[in-house]
């Protein structure tokens, strides 16, 4: 396997983004402070990886915060889209971000039992 | 509450990105006739004046008067010399930190490294906004990565576009693999 490969594959999301123009319509944020990681925050952060590649979810990008966020209930998620409230999930497990990614991300259903804060 | 030294190495990278870092350098050394496993990281953040530093190794100040420096690395330290190794920082205001954890590889208590896999590639793909380079040398087997290339041989296209990220993390996973493998002298 060589890095090279790379260019191949930016060949071909070169030619696809000219079609949409590349913007992302979803962002995923993983809160990462030393509490977050100790809760397991880098699982989280890995699933949602695995889950926009099997999926193919070319408008959502995956990234990550050191702020802290409310301590007692990490890893926490913030999911932050166009023209929506910003939706914050709490006690995230690798299986609820399967969940928030076939049914918030998806299908615009957020996994209304997990929110803790919504923010306009 | 943290039982993985990869665990550590997410934590103090993202003391670095707090710290503004552009540039972050991770070089875990593991050398088995020296019973020695070093990990350091280096960046090039607006670092800490003598009496902040002296603040983010303490467990009773860090968490409270900075914020932005956690528990991460009080904890570390206590480990490294725990397991009869040492624990350097040092840092430039308005140049950067590095940071350095030694320990004695053989020691009853020594952490385990846990899921490096999982540390490089969430770390390369969700921080595109730094330049890593990773270097992991043990017993003179190499794996290294700098996303400076990666981002060259990608142009424009994001680091976490679903092909991209397939690819990373099967580059990564083989990799290491490869490195890890015991090569028995016939």
């Amino acid at each position: 396997m060589k890095l090279e490969d790379l260019r191949r594959i930016r060949e071909k999301a070169e030619r696809e983004m000219k079609l949409r123009e590349g913007k992302a319509r979803i962002k995923i944020i993983v809160g990462m402070g030393t509490s977050g990681i100790a809760a397991g925050a880098r699982e989280v952060l890995k699933v949602f990886l695995e889950e926009v590649e099997k999926r193919n979810l070319k408008d959502v990008i995956v990234t990550q915060t050191g702020e802290k966020g409310l301590a007692s209930h990490e890893p926490v998620v913030e999911i932050h889209e166009e023209d929506k409230p910003i939706i914050v999930y709490g006690n995230v497990t690798p299986e609820l971000v399967r969940r928030i990614v076939a049914e918030h991300i998806v299908n615009s259903n957020p996994v209304s039992d997990y929110v803790i804060e919504v923010r306009e | 509450m943290m039982e993985e030294l990869s665990l550590h190495i997410l934590d103090l990278v993202q003391n670095s990105v707090s710290a503004g870092a552009k540039n972050i350098h991770i070089i875990i050394e593991e050398d088995s006739k020296k019973d020695v496993l070093s990990i350091e990281v280096i960046d090039d953040g607006k670092g800490m004046d003598k009496e902040t530093l002296e603040k983010a190794q303490s467990p009773f100040f860090s968490s409270k008067l900075d914020r932005r420096v956690g528990l991460g690395i009080p904890l570390l330290k206590q480990s490294a010399i725990h397991c009869d190794g040492e624990f350097r920082m040092e840092s430039v205001p308005g140049e950067g930190t590095r940071i350095k954890a030694i320990f004695r590889s053989s020691h009853i208590d020594l952490p385990p490294m846990g899921n490096l896999e999982n540390t490089f590639f969430t770390i390369i793909t969700t921080i595109p906004h730094v330049n890593f380079y990773i270097k992991y040398n043990k017993d003179g087997k190499i794996f290294e990565i700098d996303t400076l290339k990666i981002k060259e041989l990608l142009g424009g296209v994001p680091l976490t576009h679903p092909e991209v990220l397939g690819f990373l993390k099967k580059y990564i996973h083989e990799n290491l693999k490869k490195m890890m493998e015991v090569k028995h002298e016939a």
